[in-house]
């Protein structure tokens, strides 16, 4: 069982996640009503929040040591915030700003910190590949660093995740597989795509461990984490988790979820993982004055951070040579005529 | 404009809305012609390019799949073997990485392979460009690599007009077809399209043969060949340079596979100054290949050349970074200035 520390710890990353989540929705509409326009606003680009899945983050991220890697896919933020990712430079990398993670490059659905071993990708399942090298890295080294990969429900069929799966076993590497499971691939429900209701089956067919939690609880989260956590960092192999989620947002800002009920999304937003760790708090001799605390601090740390993100500079146009090779300029193959 | 696009005043479609009605069209007159991808059915495609269609045929014939990119597209591959007219979308192009064997090694060689006893008459339609800060995952148009790969016809509409008659032509085509539709140009709602691809569009059938390039505007003074979306930014840079009394001639190539080099062939021979302007990296690709043609068939016509892509760099997330490398307006309108006398 968590401690109250440990409950107090995913509290606080969960609150944070979904304030951020709605303060970035505010940000990113700003200049695209009443006529949506993805070109204007302080927010370059697409944005995929996701709220509802904080429960996920939180409760498997309280196992992992900043040495741990984690990849997570084009629905970052909350794993990026419970990994200990910095929250201002992530921020001003949303904003398109110099001094963001990425100088302005990656965006964010590229965000990467090797202080904390994070890195997350927009192509649906390409983590998965990169957390086998992870894991397979620290046991070469003799190291008890794990490695986790999350990705969503809509991944699993890729071949990218059941290959995986398959090396992972096969060399009974240090890494667990994360699907957060909100029904939903962009439109498509999950009876549309495929005929096994519990995604963590698929790992059966690889002799891998496997738990499914099906309530959306970041207790319930925790504990079955620490149990897959536990056995990587043993070096007793890989596990895959699939954990129950909601989605509360949208697949991306300005999907309008003409495909999706009323039922369903008004049934999503009761789920919400958020005041059922609250309650479980206050059973714990929380007060609720802390509670509150919390909550009152999660919000100034958003504020701050966008402040800060929108007083960064953008980048000067000639930066997008930098980089394509180590060691900064463009090696420009085709160079200037 | 064709001659044939004004005669068909009257009705004007998006882009969006003239592929689908081919689609649809086909899809009428052939039981055989089904679409399968991911959020076609009742999303109706991420970027419209389905909108509709599961209304009128349901989900066995507009069916959504799996993310498994590799097994619906080497599907269609079969299907196609086994003498269906399937059409597959992948949603964005730059998601075929995960599937480019069943593109590559598949659909595209097996005609050739088995000496002509197999067909493959499937459409592979496929979402390009950037323009809108999606960054290096999802802003390619990689025009020049399906282009590259021998087997593969390669079309690329600029306008609702082409986008009809090119998708009908694409699905009773007995070969493979990567039909690459830029979404800056789809007419979507939550992504402005400029002026110029929303075109009058006839409500009869009509098919645009592969290999012929349309002339946009013509000119004495320089030659731009492009495609897709810098069609419309050769046009407003041409609007421009005509104002400081430069004609510009604008070529969409329209098809890449086959490519008509005849029509640049003429316009170089006549305005001797050649600028290629891409959408894709600019080193080893569509550029590169359009000098090569016009320095095979009129080099002693040509007088100077330029060339406009991507600087081979992966497409950056911030708008100062984007603009930097996308080819603009100005950038095309400085290019033929360039090549002036």
């Amino acid at each position: 069982m968590p401690t109250v520390s440990e409950l107090r710890g995913m509290y606080e990353e969960m609150v944070l996640a979904r304030r951020y989540e709605e303060r970035l929705q505010e940000e990113y509409l700003e200049g695209k009503q009443p006529a949506f326009d993805i070109s204007a606003g302080p927010i370059p680009g697409e944005l995929h929040l996701a709220a509802g899945h904080e429960a996920s983050s939180a409760g498997v991220c309280r196992h992992l040591r900043d040495d741990d890697t984690v990849t997570a896919p084009h629905r970052p933020h909350h794993v990026a915030i419970s990994k200990g990712v910095d929250l201002k430079r992530m921020t001003a990398e949303i904003f398109g700003r110099r001094t963001g993670l990425s100088k302005g490059k990656g965006g964010h659905m590229h965000l990467f910190d090797p202080d904390v071993n994070f890195a997350c990708s927009g192509i649906i399942a390409q983590g998965c590949p990169p957390a086998v090298g992870a894991a397979m890295a620290a046991k070469k080294r003799n190291e008890d660093s794990v490695a986790v990969a999350f990705l969503g429900d809509g991944a699993i069929d890729q071949g990218a995740f059941l290959e995986s799966l398959n090396l992972a076993a096969v060399r009974e590497l240090p890494v667990v597989f994360v699907i957060e499971d909100n029904d939903w691939a962009i439109s498509m429900p999950k009876e549309r795509i495929t005929d096994i209701e519990d995604g963590s089956r698929r790992a059966e067919g690889f002799a891998m461990s496997n738990t499914r939690v099906d309530y959306d609880d970041a207790v319930a989260v925790y504990e079955a984490a620490r149990e897959a956590v536990g056995r990587a960092r043993a070096g007793n192999g890989p596990t895959l988790l699939e954990l129950q989620v909601h989605r509360r947002m949208g697949h991306f800002m300005g999907d309008a979820e003409a495909y999706r009920h009323d039922e369903d999304k008004e049934w999503a937003e009761k789920q919400d993982p958020i005041p059922k760790l609250a309650t479980r708090l206050r059973e714990e001799g929380v007060e609720d004055v802390d509670i509150e605390e919390i909550r009152e601090r999660a919000h100034d740390r958003v504020e701050e951070v966008i402040r800060w993100a929108k007083d960064q500079p953008e980048p000067d146009p000639e930066e997008a040579y930098e980089d394509v090779f180590v060691g900064d300029v463009a090696a420009g193959v085709g160079g200037e005529d | 404009m064709a001659e044939t696009e004004t005669e068909a005043a009257g009705r004007e479609l998006t882009m969006s809305r003239a592929m689908v009605e081919a689609i649809a069209g086909e899809m009428r007159e052939d039981e055989e012609v089904f679409y399968m991808g991911e959020d076609v059915a009742d999303y109706g495609g991420i970027f419209d390019s389905t909108e509709g269609l599961l209304e009128e045929f349901g989900h066995d014939r507009v069916m959504d799949v799996p993310i498994s990119e590799t097994a619906y597209i080497g599907a269609a591959v079969g299907a196609a073997q086994a003498g269906m007219r399937p059409i597959a979308e992948l949603m964005f192009v730059d998601f075929f990485g995960v599937c480019m064997d069943q593109i590559y090694n598949g659909m595209a060689k097996n005609t050739y392979m088995s000496g002509g006893s197999f067909t493959v008459p499937m459409v592979l339609t496929t979402a390009v460009g950037g323009g809108y800060n999606d960054a290096g995952q999802h802003s390619q148009t990689l025009y020049g690599t399906f282009a590259h790969l021998p087997g593969m016809k390669v079309v690329v509409p600029s306008t609702a007009y082409d986008a009809k008659g090119l998708m009908h032509a694409a699905i009773r085509d007995d070969d493979p077809v990567v039909y690459m539709f830029h979404k800056r140009l789809m007419g979507i709602g939550w992504m402005p399209a400029p002026e110029g691809p929303k075109t009058p569009v006839p409500e009869e059938d009509y098919t645009i043969p592969f290999g012929e390039a349309a002339v946009r505007r013509e000119g004495a003074d320089a030659t731009v060949v492009t495609l897709g979306l810098h069609v419309h930014r050769a046009l407003s840079a041409a609007e421009e340079l005509a104002a400081e009394g430069i004609e510009t001639e604008v070529i969409d190539l329209r098809t890449l596979v086959p490519l008509d080099a005849e029509t640049v062939l003429e316009s170089v021979r006549k305005t001797g100054r050649l600028v290629v302007v891409d959408e894709d990296y600019r080193s080893f690709g569509l550029t590169g290949e359009v000098v090569a043609r016009a320095a095979e068939g009129a080099l002693s016509d040509l007088e100077a050349v330029e060339r406009l892509g991507i600087p081979d760099v992966p497409i950056p997330y911030a708008r100062p970074l984007e603009n930097e490398v996308i080819p603009g307006t100005e950038d095309v309108a400085e290019a033929v200035r360039s090549v002036q006398g």
